[in-house]
């Protein structure tokens, strides 16, 4: 069909939208075919920027001057799939590959580092994986649904549902999509054509009504529900049961993210669950305010999930981690709904009943209205970075930060390693050196003269506030960081390293392209036992990999993301040329040096085991008891935490 | 019990073991001096952080942990935390060692030429330091040598400066420190200085420990302590000493490093210097304080030909792996680490059990040579009474059959094989000359002669039965001392041996009692895991089994034809000790009150008065070794007790009808599961 008829049909949709009283205006034309005089359109309809929320297929007459509405079905089809990638990370026109000249280059126009080449990757991943470029293990490109197992439906129970007119599918893709988070062993899993159990069924409520009436039909009909917020999780905790009997439903809540009011009294707003964090932060700009909760994964978590998981935010320092931003929670339990009479700013009323809501993973209820707080958007912003001679000396000044309570809103330390890896993504423009390690060395050792390359590590910082008290704190933290040896380095370097941790998700795919497979996991610990956890975590990966046959040592790399009074929260990557079982060892060689089971990404299935010893039986069965009561008969039953 | 029987031990005879060379070789070619000043540049740990001796007391005093000792010290003792500060620093001062190669360099040149006219050679297994260089370059190492004599320490640092290795800082005793100028030079040349006993003296213990660790941890140096904690005066390992291991092992267990390297190293002599002065020690002839005269006096003694030194770097033991899946290494995670905490249970048996292993592995690397065999049959004969001695060709034969026999038991043995057997015995017996006497073709021990030669400074005049005897006994300890370098081969086959000798009937399950019992007796007296019992049965039954001594099936021990002679010899082996411990409880029987301070003196009465009466024949019961072993068993055991404190402190409560009881169950007389300690 011509671009311009094209153009016109978008138009006609356009006003179509507003006589469905659709939200917003079209955003896309999915699918366009026409057999004779008919012709069949498909256009997404999307609330924000880039992502798919409704899909609307039109029957028109299009021969005519003035096409003729034939039909027009809404369906529901929300094929995240169709922007976002099945089985690798983020939007699918983003990512890394190796150009036809052997040239590293990110793709699309998303990203700052989008549509650039990357000299020093290549040499990179090649002198640290001893990977070779010649040996390439493509994902299956698209999803051979019959692989995936047929639904069992459970017949009463979507009798029911249909006739609440919620929303649902039971189409593989839709299911398979659902069926998994982040791990390194899910997604390795799907490139390699391999499903295991999944959702028999996808819903999408649309408000805290229709989730109630999910969560009534499921206890009536006995499904398993499963919440699926933005699907960026990283614990196991989306992975169906294999052993559960029952119809699993994947409750998605993206249909649910309005921002249903703003009170700026008090400085709050009240979301629904669904949202996903740049939704939910750019939509609160509009009005000038932000949350200031940026997990590294806002781009696709949503708010439903921080709350699930307990998660945490980069500029924590300024607004806190989730459980000091949420004022009010709604849940919908099989008991029915949860939520305090009244949303003062604290309460000593026994214990916090949001505390069993915050890291219940799902396992209670659905989340489905917060009540956040809210500031004004910050008036300046600054990045910055220092380099210190060696990892301990930037803990140690990352400590002295903490001790005297000034912290930036974020700072973060990156170990040798990952500095180098930060360099190896310098896109083209700034890099006039050959190779990528004799660049290092030329700008290292004539910028910051005594300054061993294979020691020196970096902080990077970010600022906010109002002008002058961000130049104050500026220098504050300067001050602190030059008693331990750390020279200024730049605006410029901090930037690039925050920019960087969007993209970084990308680089697992590309790594698994070549063999290389990676992962990063998190955790919290007290400050005297930072350095020790990092030594002996990284040298328990080189050793595990030593010991499990893998040829070429690995990757193995940390950073301190977060400070605390009382300790830190760190943060591992360990990548590494073939396969390994290293993820167990790790986690138990950081509990055995005082480091927690999770700072943030929670426990889902993944890291079960160790529940009982980080909390005590006595805590297991507290837990257990109010899972007990909510939830008897096990509705929400994708068995994360106990 | 051993109902499970898993016949899967590693059979012994494939040990594998590295080979010699001998480094004396090139000194003997090349110039001392040229080696004393060469070009030292060792491998080091890869975490170093290089740093002064004097920057080295300034951590330790810097030290969190040995801060909070100081508050609480000062609060205590209502002082100044500066006042405390200062002891502490005193303490170290006193410690420190002030490792400086220029002083290595003169060992180096010295010990040469001392090395040179002493042996014949110093062998050591190349392989191992290759292991241990890259055991430095990892992780922070632990050096673990046995200790049988003076000179062990020096030799390790000798061995370790002439193949490049890094130098290690050496815990010794105080007693060296009354040697001013050598104890001077010790500390130069690594030695740090550590009091016998500082019980409850916590700020000692805190530098103490501190000052190890932070050296440990740094990768300073390697650290190099005695398991063993003194040196055997027996040629048996002593039960090990868990104090500095302790220590060692922390910074691993609280993750303040990745893992710790222990590096077990066996040191055998091939004669001892000290082999008469150890046996008069153990007879009570008080030993000479270490002086710096004395160890002169003893060098211009012993200016002889001491054959050769063989040392074997054992293969490093990684203190993770012993930890895994035994230690619960989180349950350090809710306290400070730098508060001070006693270990746990689940921590001191772990540490104890790594201490045993370490031992062990110490003993499985000892080499043998012919004369230790010999020693055995010498000393069997000597207590049969043989008076004429034995004849040549009959003791090569029974040499020959014993190298055998311990080859089958994993005995790392250095026979000559390429020499006739007649000849290695002969050459054994020459190098030993001041212990045997050959006649006629028949040789025995030369108990007669002793007297005037070897225990200078004794009263002339007419010798008393009870000094005859004495001097007799340095001798046949002297001899002991050998064969008990193999002890550890035989031991778990002859409590094999005497728990059939003694059981009632062959039922395994009884046998398995009587050796559970004897075993359990002799804990103090050789190394013998505790909890082990079922693995040291099964190994035995293994051994025993193997070299068709036994047969066993699922209810019955059965002794084979050829088998009589292997056990005859082997309950021979343990004998001595089955009639010393009997003697000891008979003595204790016969008391009423008894301080341990008195102990000693009393038994050896007692036992004199046996052996002059002829009611006991073994004359190495006199050593005190074995009577201190005895005690230490029957207080274990509940038999006598100790009391601590208050009037009677140090009085042993004698508890009879146990005494008495396990007199006779040592002796055979009652079956081990009626008699009192079946069930202990
Ligand atoms: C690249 C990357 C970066 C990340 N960075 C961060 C970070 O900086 N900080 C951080 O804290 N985490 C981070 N994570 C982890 C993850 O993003 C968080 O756990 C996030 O909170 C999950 O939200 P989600 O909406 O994606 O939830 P999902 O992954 O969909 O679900 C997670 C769990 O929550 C449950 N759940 C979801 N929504 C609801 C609801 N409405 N009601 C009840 N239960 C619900 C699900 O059942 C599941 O058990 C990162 C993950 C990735 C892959």
């Amino acid at each position: 069909m011509p671009s311009q008829v094209t153009h016109e049909l978008l138009l006609i949709c356009t006003c179509l939208c507003s006589c469905l009283s659709l939200r917003s205006t079209p955003h896309q034309l999915c699918r366009v075919q026409s057999q004779g005089c008919k012709a069949s359109i498909c256009i997404l309809i999307s609330q924000n920027s880039n992502r798919i929320v409704t899909v609307v297929e039109i029957y028109i007459f299009a021969k005519q001057a003035q096409p003729r509405i034939l039909t027009c079905t809404y369906i529901h089809f929300f094929h995240r799939q169709e922007i976002m990638k099945w089985n690798g990370w983020g939007y699918s026109d983003s990512k890394f590959l190796y150009n036809k000249k052997g040239q590293a280059e990110f793709t699309g126009k998303r990203y700052r580092l989008s549509g650039m080449i990357i000299p020093g990757l290549r040499e990179w991943m090649e002198s640290t994986f001893s990977a070779n470029l010649q040996h390439k293990t493509p994902a299956a490109p698209i999803l051979n649904s019959s692989a995936v197992q047929p639904p069992t439906l459970n017949e009463a129970f979507l009798k029911e549902l249909k006739s609440t007119g919620i929303p649902f599918s039971h189409d593989a893709e839709d299911r398979v999509f659902r069926s998994h988070g982040h791990c390194l062993h899910e997604i390795f899993a799907l490139r390699e054509g391999k499903i295991g159990r999944v959702p028999d069924l996808v819903v999408w409520p649309n408000c805290h009504n229709d989730v109630v009436k999910i969560v009534e039909l499921a206890c009536k009909h006995n499904v398993c529900l499963i919440p699926y917020g933005g699907g960026t999780s990283v614990s196991s905790a989306l992975e169906c049961p294999p052993e559960e009997t029952r119809s699993i439903v994947s409750l998605d809540t993206s249909q649910m993210n309005r921002i249903l009011w703003i009170d700026e009294k008090n400085l709050t707003a009240h979301v629904e669950a669904g949202i996903v964090g740049q939704d939910l932060e750019r939509l609160l700009n509009e009005s000038g305010y932000c949350t200031g909760h940026e997990p590294d994964s806002m781009e696709f978590s949503s708010l439903g999930g921080w709350v699930a998981t307990r998660a945490s935010g980069m500029k924590k320092n300024i607004y806190g981690n989730i459980e000091d931003l949420v004022v009010h929670i709604k849940m919908v339990t099989p008991r029915g709904v949860i939520e305090k009479s009244c949303q003062g700013p604290r309460m000593s009323t026994g214990p916090d009943v949001h505390h069993f809501i915050m890291g219940s993973e799902g396992t209670l209820g659905v989340v489905t209205e917060v009540t956040m707080k809210i500031r004004p958007m910050p008036e300046y912003q600054k990045y910055g970075s220092v380099v210190f001679p060696n990892f301990e000396m930037g803990v140690a000044c990352l400590r002295e930060v903490a001790r005297q309570r000034c912290a930036p809103a974020s700072i973060r330390l990156m170990d040798n390693e990952q500095f180098k890896f930060g360099h190896a993504l310098k896109p083209q423009v700034s890099s006039i050196f050959t190779s990528f390690l004799d660049g290092l060395k030329k700008f290292y050792i004539t910028k910051f003269k005594g300054f061993d390359p294979n020691r020196l590590c970096v902080a990077t910082l970010l600022f906010e506030g109002d002008r002058e008290k961000v130049l104050q704190h500026e220098k504050q933290v300067y001050d602190i960081a030059a008693k331990f040896g750390g020279l200024a380095a730049g605006e410029d370097n901090g930037q690039r390293g925050y920019m960087l941790t969007f993209v970084i998700a990308y680089l697992r795919d590309l790594g698994m392209d070549y063999y290389v497979i990676g992962e990063s996991f998190e955790t919290s610990m007290p400050w005297d036992r930072v350095l020790d956890i990092c030594r002996n975590v990284k040298a328990r990966i080189v050793r595990e990999c030593k010991d499990k046959g893998v040829q070429f040592p690995p990757l193995s790399t940390c950073r301190v993301t977060q400070t605390y009074d009382a300790g830190a929260c760190v943060y591992f990557y360990f990548a590494f040329n073939y396969r390994g079982l290293i993820l167990f060892c790790s986690r138990e060689e950081i509990l055995a040096n005082g480091g927690s089971l999770s700072h943030h990404h929670g426990v889902g299935k993944l890291r079960k085991e160790w529940m009982r010893e980080s909390i005590s039986s006595v805590g297991m069965g507290m837990l257990k008891s109010v899972k007990d009561y909510v939830d008897p008969n096990n509705i929400f039953g994708n068995r994360n935490l106990l | 019990m051993a109902s499970k029987a898993v016949y899967s031990h590693r059979d012994p005879m494939l040990k594998k073991r590295d080979d010699f060379e001998d480094m004396l070789e090139e000194r003997r070619n090349s110039s001392d001096l040229r080696y004393a000043l060469k070009c030292y540049t060792p491998v080091l740990y890869k975490g170093l952080t290089p740093c002064k001796v004097s920057e080295l007391k300034q951590m330790v005093l810097q030290s969190d942990q040995l801060g909070y000792v100081i508050t609480q010290v000062s609060k205590e003792k209502g002082v100044t935390s500066d006042e405390v500060t200062g002891e502490a620093a005193a303490i170290l001062e006193e410690m420190a060692q002030r490792l400086q190669l220029s002083t290595v360099r003169f060992f180096a040149f010295t010990l040469s030429k001392v090395f040179k006219t002493l042996f014949r050679s110093i062998c050591i297994n190349e392989e191992g330091l290759q292991r241990l260089q890259q055991a430095i370059h990892n992780h922070p190492v632990v050096l673990l040598p046995s200790h049988r004599s003076y000179m062990d320490f020096l030799l390790m640092s000798y061995i370790l400066y002439t193949y490049d290795l890094a130098l290690p800082v050496i815990a010794a005793g105080m007693d060296f420190m009354g040697m001013k100028v050598v104890g001077e030079m010790l500390r130069m040349s690594g030695a740090f200085f550590i009091r016998r006993s500082f019980g409850g003296d916590k700020l000692y213990w805190a530098v103490f420990s501190e000052y190890v660790k932070i050296m440990l941890k740094n990768g300073y140096a390697p650290v190099e302590f005695f398991l063993e904690g003194t040196r055997s005066r027996t040629a048996k390992s002593l039960t090990p000493k868990l104090g500095l291991l302790n220590i060692v092992m922390d910074p691993f267990l609280k993750g303040e490093v990745f893992d710790i390297s222990l590096v077990p190293v066996s040191i055998s002599y091939e004669r001892t210097l000290e082999e008469a002065l150890y046996a008069r020690e153990l007879l009570g002839v008080p030993k000479p304080k270490e002086s710096t005269s004395g160890l002169f006096k003893a060098r211009k003694i012993l200016s002889e030909d001491y054959g050769s030194i063989h040392v074997y770097f054992g293969q490093p033991v990684s203190v993770r792996s012993l930890a895994e899946s035994r230690v619960n290494r989180s349950q350090f995670n809710l306290i400070p680490r730098h508060i001070p905490t006693r270990p746990s249970e689940e921590i001191l048996s772990f540490v104890n059990d790594s201490a045993y292993r370490l031992v062990r592995a110490q003993e499985e690397n000892m080499v043998l040579k012919p004369w230790v065999l010999l020693a055995f049959v010498l000393l069997q004969k000597q207590a049969a009474e043989e008076k004429q001695g034995t004849a040549l060709d009959e003791l090569t034969e029974q040499a020959v059959w014993l190298r055998d026999l311990s080859r089958q038991y994993g005995a790392f043995l250095h026979w000559p094989d390429h020499i006739p057997p007649s000849e290695v015995v002969s050459s054994s017996l020459s190098l030993h000359r001041g212990l045997v006497r050959i006649s006629e073709g028949r040789v025995q021990l030369a108990l007669e002669q002793v007297g005037g030669q070897q225990v200078p400074g004794e009263t002339r005049g007419a010798i008393t039965p009870e000094e005859e005897l004495l001097n007799k006994a340095v001798v046949i300890l002297s001899c002991a001392s050998y064969r008990n370098q193999a002890l550890n081969v035989f031991i778990r086959p002859a409590l094999l041996a005497s728990a059939i000798h003694t059981a009632a009937s062959n039922r395994k399950q009884e046998i398995y009692n009587s050796f559970s019992f004897l075993r359990n007796m002799f804990s103090n007296e050789f190394i013998l895991c505790p909890g082990a019992t079922v693995q040291d049965f099964e190994e035995a039954c293994y051994l025993l089994v193997k070299t068709g001594t036994l047969q066993i099936n699922q209810q019955e021990v059965l002794i084979t034809e050829r088998g009589h002679r292997t056990l005859a010899f082997l309950t021979s082996v343990l004998d001595p000790f089955l009639q010393g411990y009997q003697v000891v409880c008979r003595f204790l029987c016969e008391q009423d009150g008894l301080t341990e301070k008195q102990f000693i003196p009393a038994v050896r009465k007692f036992i004199i008065k046996h052996l002059l009466t002829g009611r006991l024949r073994y004359t190495e019961v006199l050593s005190s070794d074995l009577q201190k072993n005895a005690l230490a068993a029957l207080i274990r055991l509940g038999a006598v007790q100790k009391i601590k404190g208050g009037e009677e402190q140090g009085t042993l409560k004698l508890n009879k009808v146990m005494l008495n009881s396990l007199e006779d169950t040592l002796g055979g007389k009652l079956p081990t599961q009626k008699s009192v300690v079946a069930h202990l």
